[in-house]
């Protein structure tokens, strides 16, 4: 491998970290509007966002973005490869996402909203200022558990033709002949993504921990 | 015809695709199970040098994504004389990835054992592969149904990986009858239907499972 085949390996890194990165940035907040509709008792709209979110978590991601990558220019939107993977990945996430909001959201204890009540807040106020600073603490760590998820999935968009770290080993391997040092070294580039991902969520982990000792 | 007649013309592709994902998961279950069980109980043996690597194994393996794995499987083991066919590669992988999850969820519901149960049952003189099997594994599979299961639909959504590298699978089936038909739409709401059944499936087995366990005062409350 000459110096020109480490650069192709890092543009498919570099592929690979943006769609993950904005993938993650939409899908947090699209989870928690998700969760939120989930638990709300609004008719129709909790029940079918249940069946979104079950059907969403039991998608393959592969199946998912050729659904959307080929099936929504049918319906009259044209979408290109790169907004079809992150779009993927967004919707996949998202799902997953409002699962952690939900059971943090239930887990909240209910003194500290007896609390607000009497003190004469309001739900969107109670919810604003007590309940959303702590569940965002409480979330993080099963939230930066599930980007690792993505990340680790997110060579699925490979289907379409999008060129990120898994794809390019074999473009170095159509010109080089030899898929092992390719492949090994971009294995050992997500070992390193992820490792430090890992290492976040531990970092929160302790965080939230010690959030919820002054809190209990 | 419709799209969806003829997407149901085609269902022979969808029954053998549907049939060939549920040989890969059914198969890499058993597969990574045993080796999983195998791996957990290297992790609690006494052999330091075996510990250490399986230890560094599963981390690797879930610091990974599985398409890079079978990646080096299918194309990367060739150059050093390992060839494998697409469906070979696919099992393997599917097994040698999900065996790594399957011993870090029984190893972490090994933990949560009372040591004095182990230690009870070797004074009463059980030992052994014996021990394993009729006191400590059932507590690990009932105590951790719910991620267990959780694993499973993981391994289930990634025998869709396998198209990649040509397995003949459930996604594969529908990207050929979209391409053959161009009807872009039905062959994969198909699909994801499927693949929603059976991952409905195993959420109801888990569940079934888990009432199991509660009835013998196990599993999560």
């Amino acid at each position: 491998m000459g110096a020109g085949d480490y650069q192709t390996l890092l543009e498919g890194a570099w592929v690979t970290i943006w769609i993950s990165v904005i993938a993650i940035a939409g899908g947090i907040p699209l989870g928690l509007l998700l969760g939120l509709a989930r638990i709300s008792k609004l008719p129709v709209i909790s029940q079918i966002v249940t069946v979104y979110i079950s059907i969403g978590r039991a998608t393959p991601l592969v199946t998912l973005v050729l659904f959307i990558f080929i099936g929504l220019p049918v319906l009259g939107i044209s979408i290109d490869r790169y907004t079809a993977s992150v779009l993927t990945l967004l919707l996949n996430t998202a799902c997953f996402n409002a699962e952690i909001w939900r059971s943090v959201y239930q887990a909240f204890p209910r003194s500290q909203i007896e609390a607000a009540k009497a003190v004469g807040m309001t739900r969107p106020q109670y919810f604003r200022r007590i309940m959303f600073p702590q569940m965002t603490f409480a979330a993080t760590p099963g939230l930066v558990n599930e980007a690792t998820l993505l990340v680790k999935a997110s060579p699925a968009v490979a289907v379409i033709g999008i060129v990120d770290l898994t794809r390019v080993t074999n473009r170095i391997a159509s010109q080089t002949y030899e898929p092992l040092p390719p492949i090994i070294i971009a294995g050992i580039i997500y070992v390193v993504i992820i490792s430090g991902m890992v290492r976040l969520q531990r970092r929160f982990e302790k965080r939230a921990a010690r959030f919820a000792s002054i809190e209990g | 015809m419709t799209d969806w007649e003829i997407v149901f013309s085609e269902w022979p592709r969808f029954a053998a695709g549907f049939g060939t994902t549920l040989t890969l998961f059914l198969l890499s279950t058993i597969g990574a199970f045993l080796i999983g069980m195998l791996f957990v109980n290297i992790l609690y043996g006494r052999n330091r040098i075996a510990r250490k690597a399986v230890g560094i194994y599963i981390d690797g393996m879930r610091m990974l994504p599985f398409l890079i794995f079978v990646y080096l499987l299918y194309y990367g083991l060739p150059s050093v004389g390992i060839s494998m066919s697409a469906w070979t590669a696919g099992i393997v992988g599917l097994t040698l990835y999900h065996c790594a999850y399957v011993a870090e969820i029984l190893r972490g519901a090994w933990s949560q054992l009372p040591s004095g149960q182990a230690e009870a049952a070797r004074a009463q003189g059980h030992h052994g592969l014996r021990m394993f099997g009729r006191i400590i594994l059932p507590q690990l599979v009932l105590n951790s149904a719910p991620i267990l299961g959780n694993q499973l639909i993981y391994m289930l959504k990634d025998t869709a990986f396998l198209m990649i590298i040509t397995v003949q699978e459930l996604t594969y089936a529908a990207s050929s009858v979209q391409s053959m038909y161009f009807v872009p739409l039905e062959p994969f709401v198909v699909a994801l239907l499927l693949y929603w059944l059976m991952s409905l499936s195993i959420e109801g087995i888990v569940l079934i499972v888990n009432r199991f366990a509660k009835e013998r005062g196990l599993g999560d409350t």
